[in-house]
């Protein structure tokens, strides 16, 4: 209880440092929006929150680079009973189990979020399976593995999840995630299973099995990253020749930083991410107004010109244009777009939030030994 | 105070005791002296004893007591919890028990209930979260008998396994967090039996994190030793130049001083390109330094490597040369007479420091997180990945105190075989 306290004591402690640093700007309303730091907060702050802000004068947005830990961060606010945040950014996964303890708040999407341009009520706008009953999408990425192009021979360029477990004809390390999460999903796509079932398979004792092994074959090749950042950094330093990563981060490096990197988008693992009120906050209503015009169409499109993720509303699509800085065409770098969404892997949350707890003590100990 | 009692007595009784000029019996006068300042030195040191207690005996305590609590059964399922305890722990329950659970469900919809007991349940038996959510959802159309209507609903309510996990958590104190923290589980009669191989991860991390905090604290012994020697018997001009020298890195940032050997050590880092350089190893053997052992070891040390040369330099400062140049004198050559004499006599500077740097290692988190890749992670790693990302907080608990129980068990260790009161900090 006490560790909790001091967590939540702690947050406010912060809270309150920042909102003294913000009171001078005379907002009678600020709002903590909890996200993922970097270029994906920067994302959000000049698609949703500055724009906003110049509309409604009377609201100050803070951000707070906390989604890592967003569950536990809830969890310890609201049993400390001081609730700090007013909008977390969040893994659908997450959001289930935080909705499940009554963490955050139940959202209805038609009343509360705007509908499409045409008329269509935002749950059927909303790309199929990406609402939850208290998760309201914002963003479709997608995990994917990149090799460095200048680690292979220019006849030699791999192409597909199968390679990244063929050592023999493409040599180098490879950088996987420290975490079970899409590196069994593709052991098995790699040993020939169908991405539809893959997570049939997984269910059963022996498929996890059969996932490991197939690990075991490039176990003595493999190194671990543990954040975001690592991933492609790794790869620029050649420490290793392919690494999996965020294709918002592989994007970044690439076509942003100039850095000599493919991104594989066979096997991609598709998940969202998007938003949740936390139950019991301060800010309740300003935040769903904040929220029906953040994730209307024309906003999620706009989100798409600063970082390569793609819209998590059908509408949003054909309102992607070009990257703000670079100029470049944004659309054939969304994992949505038909020629990258060939082969994805949907990343099954419920799967993960049932046997994730098992699995990931198995994996770490294979990790270990 | 005391000495002016002293003093002041002037009397001798006839019975042979002393007595004060006011009458009373020295022995008295002398204890109720004692015993105010006392009281003086004991009100000094109150502010920081509520400190100490608040910020830390009270935190402590209360993460070693979240180690063992069990609520959410018995919270949230109180139904069931109670009437699966005259079950036998053969076949199925009878009716009663699923007529209770489901009317515990009924109750608990809507409600955070079964997220919370779902999120308990699953730590024992993958799987339990969304059985719960489901049977939830299921409750309220379900009709007698129960026992029947759930088991075809869902399966896992057909596994006695499910039922002997309710029942085993149904209490409100719980060993579960220790026996999963030590490997352990229980099999389907029980007992407790070791994790399938492929599962056993903490003990031998904890086996681990000792064996790392020994190796790098004998390496900081073994370099900080004779900079430590150095520094006490150079001139003060020499001596405060290599003074600042080990404390500048000890003022840094962890942060800039454990992303620098990053850079240093990483393959195509500034060491492995020196190397290459002077052809020492070809461009295509470049050494694997960082993201394993060798980099939680190295950065380790040299960020410890202060906690181990301050004490050792504040002992041996202290040390007359004189007792060496009569070792000398009466024909010891020099080595016997720096192992003989000097050595053992800056042992309570070897103890303070190795204590010091022990004890930080065994705990410390960030270096091993971030040049440590997989071989070199420790148990602290694990606890801040059960506190912040799995959320399994009593495990967590459960790894600390075990963490804290073996240092408190080295403590005692050390204090018996060395003695505490030998220690030097500075």
């Amino acid at each position: 209880m006490t560790i909790q306290m001091k967590t939540g004591l702690l947050a406010s402690a912060a809270m309150g440092a920042l909102v003294a640093t913000a009171a001078p700007v005379a907002a009678e309303t600020s709002l903590t929006v909890v996200s993922w730091g970097g270029a994906y907060t920067a994302s959000q702050q000049r698609a949703y929150h500055e724009p906003y802000m110049e509309q409604n004068p009377d609201v100050t947005i803070i951000n707070d680079d906390g989604s890592a830990n967003a569950l536990a961060g809830l969890r310890a606010q609201s049993q400390a009973g001081n609730v700090t945040w007013d909008l977390v950014d969040m893994l659908p996964s997450d959001a289930q189990l935080a909705c499940e303890e009554g963490l955050i708040l139940q959202i209805d999407h038609d009343e509360m979020l705007a509908a499409a341009p045409d008329g269509t009520p935002a749950s059927e706008d909303f790309l199929p399976g990406s609402l939850g009953d208290c998760f309201i999408p914002q963003i479709v990425y997608s995990t994917v593995l990149t090799f460095n192009t200048e680690m292979f021979p220019e006849d030699q360029q791999p192409s597909s999840i199968a390679d990244l477990f063929d050592v023999e004809n493409y040599p180098g390390r490879r950088a996987l995630q420290d975490r079970p999460g899409t590196n069994l999903e593709w052991a098995l796509y790699a040993d020939g299973v169908h991405p539809d079932e893959i997570y049939d398979v997984l269910r059963t004792p022996e498929g996890v099995d059969r996932a490991f092994a197939k690990l075991d074959t490039i176990k003595d090749h493999l190194v671990f990253w543990t954040e975001g950042s690592q991933a492609p950094q790794l790869l620029a330093d050649k420490e290793v020749a392919f690494s999996t990563g965020y294709n918002g981060r592989m994007f970044n490096a690439a076509e942003v930083e100039g850095q000599p990197f493919q991104i594989i988008w066979d096997g991609q693992v598709v998940e969202w991410d998007g938003w949740v009120v936390p139950a019991g906050g301060n800010n309740v209503e300003a935040v769903m107004d904040y929220l029906y015009w953040a994730t209307d169409s024309q906003r999620l499109a706009d989100q798409a010109k600063y970082i390569s993720y793609g819209p998590a509303r059908a509408s949003s699509g054909e309102l992607v244009s070009t990257h703000a800085d670079l100029g470049i065409d944004m659309n054939p770098h969304m994992p949505t777009h038909p020629d990258n969404y060939q082969t994805p892997i949907i990343l099954d949350n419920e799967f993960w939030t049932d046997y994730g707890d098992e699995l990931r003590e198995r994996f770490a100990s294979w990790m270990l030994n | 105070m005391a000495q002016a009692t002293i003093a002041q007595t002037d009397a001798v009784t006839s019975s042979g005791s002393m007595i004060t000029a006011s009458g009373e019996p020295l022995k008295v006068s002398l204890a109720r002296a004692e015993r105010r300042k006392r009281l003086t030195a004991f009100f000094l040191v109150v502010p920081l004893l509520i400190f100490i207690l608040i910020t830390f005996i009270i935190p402590i305590g209360d993460m070693a007591l979240n180690s063992v609590r069990n609520p959410e059964v018995v919270t949230y399922l109180p139904r069931t919890a109670d009437a699966i305890q005259e079950w036998d722990g053969q076949g199925l329950p009878d009716e009663v028990v699923f007529e209770a659970l489901v009317e515990d469900l009924r109750e608990g919809m809507g409600t955070p209930a079964i997220g919370r007991v779902g999120a308990r349940l699953n730590y024992e038996k993958s799987g339990m979260r969304s059985t719960m959510q489901r049977a939830g959802r299921a409750a309220r159309q379900l009709e007698p008998p129960y026992r029947e209507t759930l088991v075809e609903r869902d399966a896992t309510w057909g596994e006695p396994g499910t039922w002997r996990v309710i029942q085993r958590e149904s209490s409100p104190f719980t060993l579960s967090y220790f026996i999963a923290a030590l490997d352990r589980t229980y099999d389907d009669e029980g007992n407790i039996v070791q994790v399938r191989e492929d599962q056993r991860i903490y003990v031998q991390l904890f086996i681990r994190t000792f064996m790392l905090s020994l190796v790098i604290t004998a390496l900081t012994l073994l370099l900080g030793f004779p900079i430590a020697y150095l520094m006490a018997h150079q001139p003060a001009r020499i001596a405060n130049l290599l003074m600042i020298l080990v404390l500048l890195p000890f003022w840094t940032s962890l942060l800039v001083r454990t992303s620098s050997w990053i850079v240093m050590l990483q393959q195509q880092g500034v060491l492995n390109d020196l190397m290459v350089l002077v052809g020492l190893i070809g461009d295509d053997g470049r050494l694997l330094m960082v993201y394993n052992q060798t980099g939680t070891i190295v950065a380790m040390t040299h960020i410890l490597l202060p906690f181990m040369v301050l004490p050792l330099y504040s002992v041996m400062k202290t040390i007359p040369p004189s007792y060496m140049r009569a070792a000398r004198s009466l024909g010891a050559n020099q080595w016997t007479a720096f192992w003989r004499i000097y050595v053992p006599q800056t042992t309570a500077g070897i103890g303070a420091g190795g204590v010091l740097v022990f004890i930080i290692s065994i705990g410390y988190y960030i270096t091993p997180a971030l040049v440590g890749g997989q071989s070199g992670q420790m148990i602290s790693n694990f606890i801040a990945f059960h506190m912040q990302r799995s959320l399994n907080w009593g495990l967590a608990a459960a790894l600390g105190t075990i963490l804290l129980a073996a240092v408190i068990l080295l403590y005692y260790l050390y204090n018996r075989i060395i003695g505490v009161d030998r220690l030097k900090l500075g």
